[in-house]
This record gives structure tokens, C-alpha cells and sequence, in this order.
């Protein structure tokens, strides 16, 4: 979706400003959010990519004035209830009011913290053999889906080189949808600055995203 | 936030004692030292820079003191011709396991916005010039990959231990918006 979360190439934010000393968390809820959203995750009521799309689906001024775990919050909310393990009730009452709906992989326990350090295999067996090579000269679709996806508008329509092959990947595209893993061939593709930035951009810079191959054309 | 841990926990999908373990981790087992490791080992060690280069999550799962390494770690290093410098411009991907979790102004809109734009511009936000004639490779992480920076070796730490060369690895470095620290410098 053509959201703000797609931020490559805007202007107008400003400098960026690194924090002396910051620490890992700025209030306890934080930490609470980031370990609710981990544990529900690998619980098996969303995958990583569903997580994604419901931050990116969060209304734009929202979006923008929210901070980084807010974000994680508001969506973690509007995807469980959505999914059918919260009601809005419950979420008004603050307390539980209807029976739990069984999780994927059951209650996420004391025994399941290791599990959730390390992370996720997303390398699949390959459907087919790879349209491109290490070399190869791709266009980036002009795609605007509505849903999904990991395209980011600002390589649109250019042409850069297949530089490295990942192998076959989970498709966010799909997956975060929840319409299968349907693997794809993964690569980065490197483009020029001037090419994706024209005159305003750094004559000596390169810029490179991973691609899934249905994103990218023969060029 | 405090509601929905209760919801959560009253309806029994998680335990309150798992959360506190997963926080406890993430403050304690990751962080930037677990990539100053890789990068000080890389420094002395041809083999396993080479090894490293190759296959980053394959390389440092060969390393017993650093905490488990996810797959499809992409170790991109440091030349006197090329500078990497790493963003995530959809969200805020970072590879957790050798970093610990990311700053905010990594996750913020004006790194993630710029970096792939006015990448020399961003560098100088965190007072680092480089040289015009020296190329910069921007990393922008779309998919499940996950980049580290390679920074150089600093000058003047010949016969330096692996520990020592450690120290002055810093986190930006490997991400690629600073540089090592420098020998005998305050820090």
C-alpha cells in the first residue's frame, strides 16, 4: 500500500537526531508491547509480515505522531481483534469477557522465551528455477497494490542490477495477507543514485533493495 | 498497554512470567557487543573475515560466545573506496541478534526518509564527512535479510588483541553512520 510509512526519498522530517546515551526503553510499557507482540507472534496468532501491514494500515496523522511502540501497540490491537482473539468489549472493559480462541501453537510459556531470541527461518525450497542472474539488468515494476508490500515507491519503474540471489523467501506480499508463504527468489538489486534521484541525487552513490522476482521486469 | 497484558493473560495466551523473561533477554543477551566480537574477530582473522563475507549467519554461528545468529545475515564491509550505511525505509529492520534492538532515530522518519536520498547528508547529521570520491553503498533492508556494516580497522592497533579491538567498535559504526573509535581517543 502506498502508505507513509513508505518514506524513502520524502523530505520535510528533518535532521536526525541520535540520543546520548539512550537507553533500551524510555518507560516500562514499552518493553511490555515489544515482549506482547513477540510472545503472540510466536504463539502463532500472527506472522511477521500480517504484524507489518497492520502498522502500515494505521491512519496517516496517526501513524506519524505516533511513537515507535505506540505503533506497535495500536497495532498489535486492531490485529487481534480483528483475528478474533479480543472483542472490542474487552478491549473497552479492560478485562477478558469471552472464551479464548485456541492459539496456533498453544500458550506462550515460560518455555517458549528461547524460541523467540533467535529468529525466524524464512529461506523456503525454491518452485522454480530463478528468472534472473547475478548481473542481470531488472526494472522495478510500476506496481501499486493496495495491500501489502515491500516494493518501496521510490525504485519504482528504475532499472538497477541483480547483485546478489538469497534464495527462495516467504512472500511478504502474500503471507502478510494470509494467503500462503507462496516462496519467490529473493535478490538485491542495486540501483544508482542518479538514477532513482536524477540530477538531486549523489552522483557517487548507490542504493539497493532486496526484491522479491515478482517485482522486478527484464530490463 | 497495561489493559491488554491483563486481557491477554486473563484469556490465557501468554504468561506474565514468559514477558518478563523476553524483556530480560533483550536487555541482557543482545546488544552492539555481540557484533564488536564479529567485527574485532574479522579484523584479525583472514579466514574468518573471508568466511564472514561469504556467509554471515553461517560464519558466526561457528562462534561459541556470541548469542545465536538468525538466518540470512549479510556482512557487507568497509573499503577505502566504498562506505556501506544500512536503513530500514518500511519500518525499522535491524539485525537485532549482533546490535541489540535498534535507537529511535533508526526507526524515526528522517534517517528512514533520507538515507537512501541524501545519504552523505544523513552522515553529516551525526558529524561524519566523507569524502566525495569515496562511493556510498546505501542498504535499504526490504525483506527478511538482514545487514551489518564491516567497518575498517582503525590505524595505529597493529598486534592488538581481539578484545582490545573490540572496544573500539561502537554500534553506528556498524551500522554505517560512524566510524570506529580511534586509539587513545577519549570515548
Amino acid at each position: 500500500m502506498n502508505g507513509v510509512h513508505d518514506m524513502g526519498g520524502m523530505d520535510g522530517f528533518g535532521k536526525v537526531e541520535p540520543e546520548p546515551n539512550e537507553p533500551m526503553f524510555h518507560a516500562d510499557w514499552e518493553s511490555r508491547v515489544l515482549a506482547m507482540v513477540r510472545a503472540m507472534g510466536a504463539a502463532g496468532a500472527f506472522n511477521i509480515d500480517t504484524s507489518r501491514y497492520y502498522r502500515e494500515t494505521l491512519p496517516p496523522d496517526v501513524y506519524l505522531s505516533s511513537s515507535y511502540y505506540k505503533k506497535w501497540f495500536l497495532g498489535l490491537e486492531e490485529m487481534l481483534i480483528e483475528k478474533g482473539y479480543l472483542t472490542r468489549e474487552e478491549v473497552a472493559a479492560g478485562h477478558a469477557m469471552q472464551p479464548a480462541k485456541p492459539l496456533k501453537h498453544g500458550k506462550f510459556d515460560l518455555a517458549n522465551v528461547e524460541r523467540v531470541m533467535v529468529r525466524g527461518k524464512f529461506a523456503r525450497p525454491a518452485p522454480a528455477p530463478a528468472k534472473f542472474a547475478i548481473g542481470d539488468r531488472v526494472r522495478a515494476k510500476n506496481i501499486h497494490p493496495a495491500t501489502h508490500t515491500r516494493l518501496p515507491r521510490y525504485v519504482r519503474g528504475h532499472v538497477g542490477v541483480v547483485e546478489l540471489n538469497h534464495g527462495c523467501h516467504v512472500f511478504p506480499d502474500t503471507a502478510a495477507m494470509e494467503r500462503g508463504e507462496n516462496p519467490q527468489w529473493l535478490y538485491t538489486v542495486v540501483f544508482e543514485g542518479r538514477d532513482l534521484w536524477g540530477a538531486d541525487g549523489d552522483p557517487n552513490s548507490k542504493v539497493s533493495i532486496d526484491a522479491f522476482e515478482p517485482y522486478l521486469d527484464p530490463a | 498497554m497495561r489493559a491488554l497484558e491483563t486481557i491477554l493473560t486473563e484469556k490465557g495466551y501468554v504468561e506474565p512470567a514468559a514477558l518478563d523473561a523476553i524483556i530480560e533477554a533483550y536487555e541482557t543477551k543482545i546488544g552492539p557487543h555481540n557484533g564488536a566480537r564479529v567485527v574485532a574477530k574479522a579484523w584479525t582473522d583472514p579466514a574468518f573475515k573471508q568466511a564472514l563475507l561469504e556467509d554471515g549467519s553461517k560464519a558466526i554461528g561457528t562462534l561459541g560466545h556470541v548469542s545465536r545468529v538468525g538466518d540470512h545475515l549479510v556482512v557487507v564491509e568497509n573499503t577505502p573506496q566504498r562506505h556501506n550505511m544500512v536503513v530500514c525505509t518500511l519500518c525499522s529492520c535491524y539485525p537485532w541478534e549482533m546490535l541489540g534492538l535498534p535507537p529511535v532515530w533508526y526507526k524515526a522518519a528522517p534517517y528512514r526518509s533520507r538515507a537512501v536520498k541524501d545519504p552523505r547528508g544523513v552522515l553529516a547529521d551525526f558529524g561524519v564527512t566523507l569524502p566525495k570520491k569515496i562511493e556510498i553503498r546505501v542498504w535499504d533492508s526490504t525483506a527478511e535479510t538482514r545487514f551489518l556494516v564491516l567497518p575498517m580497522r582503525p590505524e595505529g592497533t597493529e598486534g592488538w588483541s581481539e578484545e582490545q579491538l573490540a572496544e573500539l567498535v561502537t554500534r553506528d559504526s556498524m551500522i554505517g553512520t560512524g566510524f570506529p573509535k580511534t586509539p587513545g581517543a577519549p570515548s
